[in-house]
């Protein structure tokens, strides 16, 4: 009873919250409250046995991606008038697309093959005692290794390309340039200047 | 009361929609574009765990991760994108975006 008490509680917060996301006047409530759907989103996660990525889920979302979302709201100053004004004039039509495809979804859950116990399980069954993190570690790093690796090189890609993105070199910014600097040539960057000390010291004196 | 592998799915369907008319809603701002995006992926993630629950499967956990692993990088490299739009432009409406007449 309690753990259905809670999974409810849980849901619809996540569904108020996420609906507050998409309506919200302002970017940085939609933030804020993208926050607090992941953090239901993460006691769903627990209720159904997946300890590990409901704390990755907080750690991740909260801790990095909201964060970030937070970070470049308040970098740009974009005006909201100007935003806010035509929401209303894709209300309707926004309304019946979401309608249509709820409804087909729900349809096809309601087909009584998907509840079948044709589905071959093509993983491994859990059966050991082991807690959640040893299950996956023990999956990740055997298993699907390869994909494992291409998840971290997909993070690195991620990370050089926004990098690449936003750097922008400014003219009036001096830098450090060894390269230039190892270069350098006493033959070119010195010039010998021979001053004429006669005629100066005819005018002085 | 027992919690069954509908209910889940349900919930999910129903982020999912909202995160799909969240996209549809916010044509001027991109931010909360993303923000939509990072629904639907979470409500595939609340699909796939419940799946590994009711199976007793742990595979969908590690899809789970991996989803989460992609919706991280592709917030960073949207809001790289939408900071170098901005930088360019001035301002951040979606309706505005034809200069590439597509």
């Amino acid at each position: 009873m309690f753990p259905a008490l809670l999974f409810y509680i849980f849901s619809f917060t996540i569904i108020i919250s996420s609906l507050m996301v998409i309506f919200s006047k302002d970017p940085i409530n939609s933030v804020l409250f993208l926050i607090f759907s992941f953090i239901n989103a993460s006691g769903i996660f627990l209720l159904a046995g997946a300890e590990f990525l409901a704390l990755i889920l907080v750690i991740v979302y909260v801790g990095a991606v909201a964060v970030l979302f937070l970070f470049v709201i308040m970098m740009l100053d974009f005006n909201l008038e100007n935003i806010k004004k035509e929401t209303k004039k894709y209300l309707p039509f926004g309304l019946l697309i979401g309608g249509i495809l709820f409804l087909e979804i729900i349809l096809m859950l309601y087909t009584p093959e998907i509840f079948s116990n044709e589905f071959k399980i093509i993983g491994n069954r859990i059966t050991t005692d082991l807690t959640n993190t040893e299950i996956l570690g023990n999956l990740i790093y055997t298993e699907y290794f390869l994909q494992f690796q291409i998840a971290g090189f997909i993070l690195l890609v991620a990370m050089i390309g926004a990098i690449v993105l936003t750097l922008r070199h400014r003219d009036y910014v001096r830098r450090q340039n060894i390269n230039s600097q190892i270069k350098r040539d006493p033959k070119e960057s010195i010039d010998l200047v021979d001053i004429e000390l006669t005629e100066r010291r005819n005018n002085d004196y | 009361m027992i919690i069954e592998l509908g209910h889940y799915l349900i919930l999910a369907s129903m982020l999912f929609t909202i995160g799909v008319v969240g996209v549809f809603l916010n044509r001027k701002n991109v931010i909360i574009i993303l923000m939509s995006l990072e629904l639907i992926l979470l409500s595939i993630s609340i699909n796939l765990i419940a799946f590994s629950a009711f199976l007793n499967d742990s595979i969908g956990q590690i899809f789970s991760l991996f989803i989460l692993t992609v919706a991280a990088g592709e917030a960073a490299i949207g809001l790289a994108i939408l900071v170098v739009y901005f930088r360019n432009v001035g301002n951040i409406e979606v309706d505005k975006i034809s200069n590439m007449s597509g």
